[in-house]
C-alpha cells in the first residue's frame, strides 16, 4: 500500500508544484492520474520515489516512511518501486538483455554488476519477461535497434524485474502511436493484474485512461480536483480540470475496434 | 541595416551612421596593432640573412639530397621510442583525464562550488603549457630519457582528454541515468550502468584523437633530450649532417600520415 | 539459436563481444599485451635518477607558490612582447592568406587544378610539425621572430583554410544558388552568397588560431625562432625554477585570458 500525506513540493524557482496532496493507494490497484502539462503529475511521481526531493509531507510505502530515509536506505526501497518513463530511458548502447538486467543493480554489488554476472535466477527471470512481452529474440540486439512499442516493453520488463510493490508509470505512451499505446497500456494493466501490483500511471490521453483502469485521480496545478471511477468522468469534472472545452468528444466508453488488437 | 533620407530619396545602408564608424574605427586599431608587430618582428631580424634566404635554403637543399639512405639502421630504435612514448603517454594521460573529467563535469561531480574548480585548474594549466615545455622541465627534473618524454607527453595530454571528455559527459541524456538510479541502483553502479555507456564513443574518439597528435609532437621531444627521433634529429643537425635531417623530416612526414591513416580508420570503425 | 523460452531457462548469459570473430578478438587482446609488454620493456627507467630528481621537481612545485618575476623581469618582458608580436602578426598574415586558399580548396566553388593546389598546401602545413618547420626556417633565416612568425603564418594557413574549405562545403547551398540565379559573378556570388554564412565562424576560427598561435610562440624560442620560449629554456638550464615558474604563469593567464576573451567574442558573433 501506498500513502502520501501532505505531499508539497516547491522548486527553486518559487513553483508550488504539489500543494498538500493526500493520497492512498490500496494493494493491487491501477491509477491513472489525469491533468494539464504543467499539473505536477511527474513531479508527484518522482517524489515518490525522490527523483525529486519532497519539499514536505510524506510518502509510506508498506508502512515504511521514505522522505526521511538516508541514501543506502533509499536505494533499497527504491527496489520495491519500479518506474517506467516517456521516453522509454533505455540505455541506448546497453543490449536489450543488459536494459532488463539493470533492474537488479540495487540487489546486486558493483563488481558483479559491472561484469555483468547476474545470478543465474536473475538472468532466467530475464528471459521471462522478456519472453511474457514477446521479446526473447532480441535479447542480444542493442537498445537503439528496437522500435518504441519494443522498448517501451522492454522497459516494462526492467520495471518488473526489480519485483517491486508499486509501478511508477510516467506517460508510458506519449511517444508511441495510437496502436501501439493502447497494447502497452493494456500490457502494464494486466501485468499488474497478474502480479497484485499497485500502480500510478500519468497519463494525458483521457480516453485511454478510462478504458484501462479502475480509478482516475485529477491534478491542477499541484492540487487533487478529482477522484473516482472512470464512470464518473464528466463534462463538469474535465473542465475543471482542463478547464472549458467542448469535451462531448473526448469522453468515450471502451470501444469495440479494441479487440482486435488484443491479440 | 538603416534606411536614411537623402535629397529626398531613400537611401538604404548595410549599417547605421554610428555603426559604421565603430567597424572602422575597429580596422583602424586593427591595422595599427598589425603595423606595430611587424615593426617590432623587423626591427629584431637581419634584413641582409632575409636577403640571402633563398640562397641559403637552395644551398641546404642541394646538400640534404639525396638523404642518406644508409643512417635508417640506426633510425630503427629511435622510431619505436617515439610509437611507445605517443602510445603509453596517452594511455597513462587517459587513466588520469577520466576521474579529473568525471570531477569536473557539472552532473557528476561530488562539489560544484569546491572540486570543479580544482579539476579545471587541472585542465587549464595542462592544456596552457606545451609538451615541449613539459618535457623540458622534466628532463631537468628527472633526467634526460624516453621516461621523461612520456610523463611530458602525459601531462599535457590530460587538460585535451579531460575537457572534450568531461563535455561529452555534461551531453548525457539525463533520463536514461534517473531510470538507473531509480531501480534502487548504487553510485558506481549508475556510472556504470547510466553514463558510461553514454560516453564510450566519445572516449574512443578522444583516445585515438590525441594519440594522433602525441605522435606528432613525440617526434621533436628529442630537442630537449626526451628521447625519441628528434634526439638524432637534434644531433645530425648539430653536426651539419643535412642527408640526414633530410632522411628524418620524410621519416617523420611519414609517421605523420600513418598516424592520421590509423586514426581515421579506428574513429571510422567505432562510429 | 533458438528463440523459445525452455532452451534460454538455466543457461548463463554473456553480454555479446564487441569483437564478432573469436580468432581475430583474441590476436587483437594478445596483439596489445605483447606490446604493452615490449614497450614497457624498452623504457628502462633510471629510478635512483628520478628520486634524487624528485627534490628537484618539489623544489619546482615552491617556485610555483613562490614565483620570481623580479630578477629577469625584463628578459620577461621582451620576451613575452616578442611572443605577443608573432602571435599577432602570424595570425593576421595567416588569415589574409587562409581566405583565398579555403575558397581554393572548397570543391563546390572552386576548379579541379585550383582545388588540388590548395588541397596539397593544407596537407603540408598540417603535416609539418612547427617545431620542424622552425628549425628550418632559423636555418635560413638565422635566429630571430622573422622565422617563428613565418612558422605561425604557415600553420595557421594549414589550420584556417581546411575549416574554411569545410565551411564552405556544407553551408546551405540554397541560399548561394539563390544569389547565382540573379545572374551575379564569382567575386558578388562570395561577398553576398558565403560570407554572410561564414563570416562569424571565421572570427571565431581566428579568436581560436591567435590562442593557438601564442601557445605555440611560447615554444618556438627553444630552438632558437624568437619569443618567452629562449627565456625560459634559459631559466631552466640555469636552474632557475622561480623565474621558470614566473614565465609559466604569465603564460597560462594569458591563455585563460585568449580563451575567456574569445569565448566572449564568439557568442557575440554567433
Amino acid at each position: 500500500m501506498l500513502r502520501l500525506e501532505q505531499l508539497t513540493k516547491i522548486y527553486k524557482t518559487g513553483d508550488k508544484a504539489l500543494k498538500a496532496v493526500d493520497l492512498e493507494i490500496p494493494k493491487g490497484q491501477v491509477l491513472a492520474l489525469i491533468g494539464p502539462s504543467g499539473a505536477g503529475k511527474s513531479t508527484l511521481i518522482r517524489c515518490i520515489n525522490r527523483l525529486v526531493e519532497p519539499s514536505s509531507g510524506k510518502v509510506q510505502l508498506n508502512g515504511v516512511e521514505l522522505t526521511s530515509l538516508g541514501s543506502s536506505a533509499l536505494r533499497r526501497e527504491r527496489r520495491r518501486m519500479g518506474m517506467i518513463f516517456q521516453e522509454y530511458a533505455l540505455v541506448e548502447r546497453l543490449t536489450v538483455m543488459e536494459n532488463v538486467l539493470s533492474g537488479r543493480l540495487g540487489y546486486v554489488g558493483f563488481f558483479r554488476s559491472f561484469l555483468r554476472k547476474f545470478p543465474q535466477s536473475d538472468v532466467d527471470e530475464a528471459f521471462r519477461l522478456l519472453d511474457r512481452v514477446g521479446l526473447l529474440a532480441m535479447a542480444d540486439k542493442r537498445a537503439d535497434e528496437l522500435s518504441g512499442g519494443q522498448r517501451q516493453r522492454v522497459g516494462i520488463c526492467r520495471a518488473l524485474i526489480q519485483n517491486p510493490s508499486v509501478l511508477l508509470v510516467d506517460e508510458p505512451t506519449a511517444s508511441l502511436d495510437p496502436k501501439t499505446s493502447r497494447q502497452i497500456m493494456r500490457l502494464i494493466v494486466e501485468l499488474c493484474e497478474e502480479r497484485k501490483l499497485a500502480a500510478i500511471v500519468n497519463i494525458h490521453d483521457v480516453a485511454l485512461a478510462q478504458m484501462f483502469v479502475q480509478r482516475i485521480v485529477g491534478l491542477q496545478s499541484g492540487a487533487i480536483v478529482f477522484d473516482g471511477a472512470p464512470a464518473e468522468l464528466d463534462e463538469d469534472v474535465l473542465t475543471r480540470i482542463y478547464g472549458a472545452e467542448d469535451w462531448s468528444e473526448t469522453i468515450q466508453k471502451v470501444d469495440e475496434d479494441d479487440e482486435e488488437d488484443a491479440a | 541595416m538603416a534606411i536614411s533620407t537623402k535629397n529626398g530619396t531613400k537611401v538604404w545602408q548595410r549599417r547605421d551612421r554610428n555603426g559604421q564608424l565603430k567597424v572602422w574605427a575597429m580596422w583602424l586599431v586593427g591595422t595599427a596593432i598589425f603595423m606595430w608587430s611587424w615593426q617590432q618582428i623587423s626591427d629584431a631580424t637581419t634584413w641582409a640573412f632575409f636577403w640571402d634566404a633563398p640562397r641559403i635554403a637552395a644551398d641546404i637543399g642541394g646538400r640534404a639530397m639525396p638523404p642518406r639512405w644508409g643512417y635508417m639502421d640506426k633510425l630503427w630504435a629511435p622510431l619505436w621510442d617515439t610509437l611507445n612514448i605517443a602510445t603509453l603517454g596517452t594511455v597513462l594521460a587517459l587513466m588520469m583525464a577520466v576521474p579529473v573529467a568525471f570531477l569536473a563535469a557539472r552532473n557528476t561531480t561530488p562539489s560544484a562550488m569546491f572540486i570543479r574548480p580544482i579539476a579545471l585548474l587541472i585542465i587549464v594549466s595542462s592544456r596552457s603549457i606545451n609538451s615541449l615545455i613539459w618535457a623540458l622541465l622534466l628532463v631537468k627534473i628527472i633526467g634526460p630519457g624516453i621516461f621523461a618524454g612520456l610523463i611530458a607527453i602525459a601531462i599535457r595530454s590530460i587538460g585535451f582528454c579531460a575537457k572534450l571528455l568531461y563535455e561529452a559527459i555534461e551531453e548525457i541524456d539525463e533520463s536514461q541515468v534517473e531510470a538507473i538510479a531509480a531501480t534502487g541502483a548504487g553510485r558506481w553502479q549508475v556510472m556504470a550502468y547510466g553514463i558510461l555507456p553514454q560516453i564510450m564513443p566519445a572516449f574512443a574518439g578522444i583516445s585515438v584523437f590525441r594519440w594522433d597528435i602525441n605522435l606528432r609532437e613525440s617526434t621533436v621531444l628529442g630537442l630537449v633530450g626526451a628521447g625519441g627521433i628528434g634526439l638524432q634529429l637534434q644531433g645530425s643537425l648539430n653536426t651539419l649532417a643535412w642527408p640526414q635531417v633530410s632522411l628524418i623530416l620524410i621519416l617523420i612526414l611519414l609517421a605523420v600520415v600513418v598516424s592520421e591513416w590509423v586514426s581515421a580508420k579506428v574513429r571510422g570503425a567505432i562510429i | 539459436m533458438s528463440a523459445t523460452l525452455d532452451t534460454r531457462l538455466g543457461q548463463p548469459w554473456k553480454k555479446p563481444p564487441f569483437v564478432k570473430s573469436a580468432a581475430l578478438r583474441w590476436t587483437m587482446i594478445i596483439g596489445a599485451l605483447l606490446y604493452l609488454v615490449l614497450a614497457l620493456n624498452s623504457i628502462d627507467v633510471n629510478w635512483s635518477r628520478v628520486y634524487r630528481g624528485l627534490d628537484r621537481g618539489w623544489e619546482f612545485v615552491i617556485a610555483f607558490v613562490n614565483p620570481d618575476f623580479s630578477s629577469r623581469a625584463n628578459d620577461i618582458k621582451v620576451g613575452l612582447t616578442e611572443s605577443v608580436v608573432m602571435a599577432l602578426a602570424s595570425t593576421v598574415v595567416g588569415i589574409a592568406i587562409s581566405i583565398p586558399i579555403g575558397l581554393g580548396a572548397a570543391r563546390n566553388i572552386s576548379v579541379l587544378p585550383v582545388y588540388l593546389v590548395c588541397r596539397s598546401v593544407i596537407a603540408l602545413s598540417r603535416a609539418l610539425n612547427e617545431i620542424v618547420v622552425a628549425i628550418l626556417l632559423v636555418a635560413i633565416f638565422g635566429f630571430g621572430p622573422l622565422a617563428g612568425f613565418i612558422t605561425l603564418s604557415f600553420a595557421t594557413i594549414g589550420f584556417l583554410s581546411k575549416l574554411l574549405a569545410e565551411e564552405i562545403e556544407d553551408m546551405d547551398r540554397v541560399q548561394a544558388e539563390a544569389v547565382r540565379a540573379t545572374g551575379a559573378s564569382w567575386l558578388q556570388r562570395y561577398v553576398y552568397g558565403i560570407h554572410p554564412q561564414v563570416i562569424p565562424r571565421l572570427i571565431g576560427l581566428s579568436i581560436y588560431r591567435l590562442d593557438i598561435n601564442f601557445r605555440e610562440s611560447a615554444v618556438l624560442g627553444i630552438v632558437g625562432a624568437g619569443g618567452i620560449g629562449a627565456t625560459l629554456n634559459t631559466a631552466f638550464d640555469r636552474y632557475e625554477f622561480d623565474t621558470a615558474a614566473a614565465i609559466l604563469l604569465v603564460i597560462i593567464a594569458i591563455v585563460m585570458v585568449l580563451e575567456y576573451l574569445s569565448g566572449i567574442i564568439r557568442a557575440r558573433v554567433q
